[in-house]
């Protein structure tokens, strides 16, 4: 129920992502659409999440947001969780030489200031749209979850049945891919639903300190916004729709977690609903 | 039984390099200057307590790890690595089934790689052949099932199959059963005894319960603290043990009809532990415990001496005068 709950949500913002320019259509609104007899009007009306203090539609802001702020945070998510399968599970499978070079790779990234840092590079690099900042958090972000799994593979490498397969005259590649890597298959979707949540929040924390391209709108960069003028005059509106969006995909990533250990263990998985219900019948 | 062993350990020496507690560089000597040769139909027991390297001998034997020192040979060729021709020769069934099977694949997944790594049919017959040979039936309903469907003694079968499956010619076990429940030990050793007559193996069965030994095997050979100390013909070793160390043993295996204490140990039990490998005692490594322990005990290892049973042993009170046996 959890799983589903949180599924649920994700996928509403990823259509949400997908169909947003075409929806504001639809409603006849868009973000950058300026009504001046709306300016700060509170929700209701012809503005149904009310209007910013230049007369734009909130909603249709939010709308449009949706699109920038899940690409940063799905393209960041799998740069991320690629960068920290390679290093992290390679490292860990082959130990010796290359474990000590990637070990130390992971740990010069891992006590990099990240936030200061994506700070200098994204003033260093002219457009500073979505997939700019996605690249930076994702290049930026991959180490601790290098480490987890490269010690979760140390574990994985030395165990009973990866040493029996071995024994069998199996490959590594197979070794790696089939009998190791499907046991952290588990630790991989949680870090990526970890690493989406992290960079939808660094996007909207750079976004907020001034870091984003003008023309381009997310859940941050109207958050930034409001923040110059909603706060004075309580105007809610402005900043409640993005800050619960993204409390709400923070609280959809963790309902996914819950369920992810159920669908990779075997065990816990045997608990079929139907089965029982048969068996109880 | 040929001449030439399938797969012989000779004069083989393992070293772990490792650190102490406080970081030191110590030596650890899991096993030393040990021989042991498996031939075909035939099945050695390798006894010996808790850490005297029956494990580390298996494998080295499975090429596990390279040996410090001596040589691993196969049909009486050095053993350079282990490569897929070893593989197809050499097999090891680990001591814990429930470690030794990927919880997330389904029998026949091992079962089929098995096959298909060494290039031998593996369609579902193939499959199923295996699990009869190892008495899983309905083999076709144990080929769909996960680990953790099976009990600890099929999972042990299906080990058993998946070894099987790339027809070997020497089986390694290690402790087989010894994680498996009393009452389905005597069905895997007797799968094992039925490959030895059967399939024509040649099997080490490692073990510290000498009662599983004497029911299987042929010959029995005994290790302490690393070294090998007496080996033979199972009922010589189990019946006369000449070592001492064997005769603790021996003696320490509940037996209803000895009475209790009438053991000349009682003594050398309350000396209790086994040596340090990494500071191992000079000459005899059993001697802190032994109670017939002489001079030249401490000094210096003593030589092997053989009876004419075709048992031997490593003991110095068997070199000077043979007919002197000890007696409890």
């Amino acid at each position: 129920m959890k799983v589903r709950v949180g599924i649920g949500i994700i996928a509403f913002f990823a259509v949400v992502a997908v169909v947003g320019p075409w929806l504001n259509d639809l409603m006849g609104i868009g973000p950058w659409k300026i009504d001046y007899d709306a300016i700060s009007r509170p929700p209701g009306g012809g503005h149904l999440l009310g209007a910013t203090s230049q007369g734009t539609d909130v909603l249709a802001q939010v709308i449009a947001g949706t699109r920038n702020s899940m690409v940063v945070g799905a393209l960041a998510g799998v740069i991320g969780i690629v960068l920290a399968v390679v290093v992290g599970v390679t490292a860990g499978f082959f130990g010796g030489r290359i474990d000590a070079l990637l070990s130390f790779l992971t740990n010069m990234f891992l006590v990099l200031p990240v936030l200061p840092l994506t700070l200098i590079v994204a003033g260093y690099v002219q457009d500073t749209g979505p997939v700019t900042i996605a690249l930076i958090i994702g290049l930026f972000g991959w180490a601790p979850g290098a480490r987890t799994l490269r010690a979760q593979t140390l574990s994985l490498r030395g165990r009973d049945f990866v040493m029996a397969m071995r024994m069998l005259g199996e490959t590594r590649t197979r070794l790696i891919f089939v009998e190791v890597l499907p046991h952290l298959a588990g630790w991989i979707s949680a870090m990526f639903l970890h690493l989406v949540l992290g960079a939808v929040l660094a996007e909207a924390g750079l976004a907020f300190l001034g870091i984003s391209s003008a023309d381009t709108v997310s859940w941050g960069t109207i958050i930034d916004q409001a923040r110059q003028v909603a706060l004075l005059n309580g105007m809610w509106w402005w900043f409640v729709p993005p800050g619960l969006c993204i409390a709400l995909l923070g609280t959809a990533t963790g309902l996914v977690n819950f369920g992810i250990d159920e669908v990779m263990n075997p065990r816990l998985r045997t608990a079929d609903i139907k089965a029982m219900r048969k068996a109880l019948a | 039984m040929s001449d030439i062993p399938i797969l012989a350990a000779e004069d083989v020496t393992k070293h772990f390099e490792s650190r102490d507690g406080v970081g030191r560089h110590v030596t650890v000597r899991a096993v030393e200057n040990v021989t042991l040769r498996l031939h075909r139909g035939r099945i050695a027991a390798l006894v010996g307590e808790s850490g005297s390297g029956k494990t580390t001998l298996a494998r080295l034997l499975a090429q596990f790890y390279p040996v410090t020192s001596g040589r691993i040979l196969l049909r009486g060729e050095p053993v350079t690595g282990p490569d897929r021709r070893f593989a197809g020769e050499v097999q090891l069934v680990f001591q814990d089934p429930f470690a030794s099977l990927n919880s997330l694949r389904r029998v026949e997944h091992n079962l089929r790689r098995a096959l298909k790594l060494h290039a031998h049919p593996a369609g579902d017959e193939h499959v199923r052949e295996l699990l009869g040979k190892v008495n899983l039936t309905p083999e076709a309903e144990f080929a769909r099932k996960l680990p953790h469907e099976l009990s600890g003694g099929q999972r042990q079968r299906v080990a058993i199959a998946r070894a099987l499956a790339v027809r070997p010619s020497v089986l390694l076990g290690d402790e087989p059963i010894s994680m498996l429940d009393v009452s389905i030990r005597l069905d895997v050793l007797n799968l094992l005894a039925r490959l030895r007559d059967e399939e024509g193996l040649a099997l080490l069965y490692i073990t510290h319960d000498i009662a599983s030994a004497r029911y299987l095997s042929d010959d029995v050979f005994v290790m302490y603290a690393g070294q090998m100390v007496e080996g033979g013909p199972a009922e010589s070793v189990i019946q006369e043990p000449k070592h001492p160390y064997t005769r603790l043993l021996v003696d320490s295996s509940p037996d209803p009809e000895r009475a209790a204490g009438s053991s000349a140990f009682t003594a050398a039990e309350k000396l209790g532990e086994p040596p340090s490998l990494v500071d191992p005692p000079p000459g005899c490594r059993f001697h802190p415990r032994c109670p017939f322990a002489r001079d030249e005990c401490r000094t210096e290892f003593p030589p092997r001496t053989e009876f004419p049973d075709g048992g031997w042993t490593n003991c110095w009170l068997h070199v000077t005068r043979p007919e002197d046996t000890p007696t409890p």
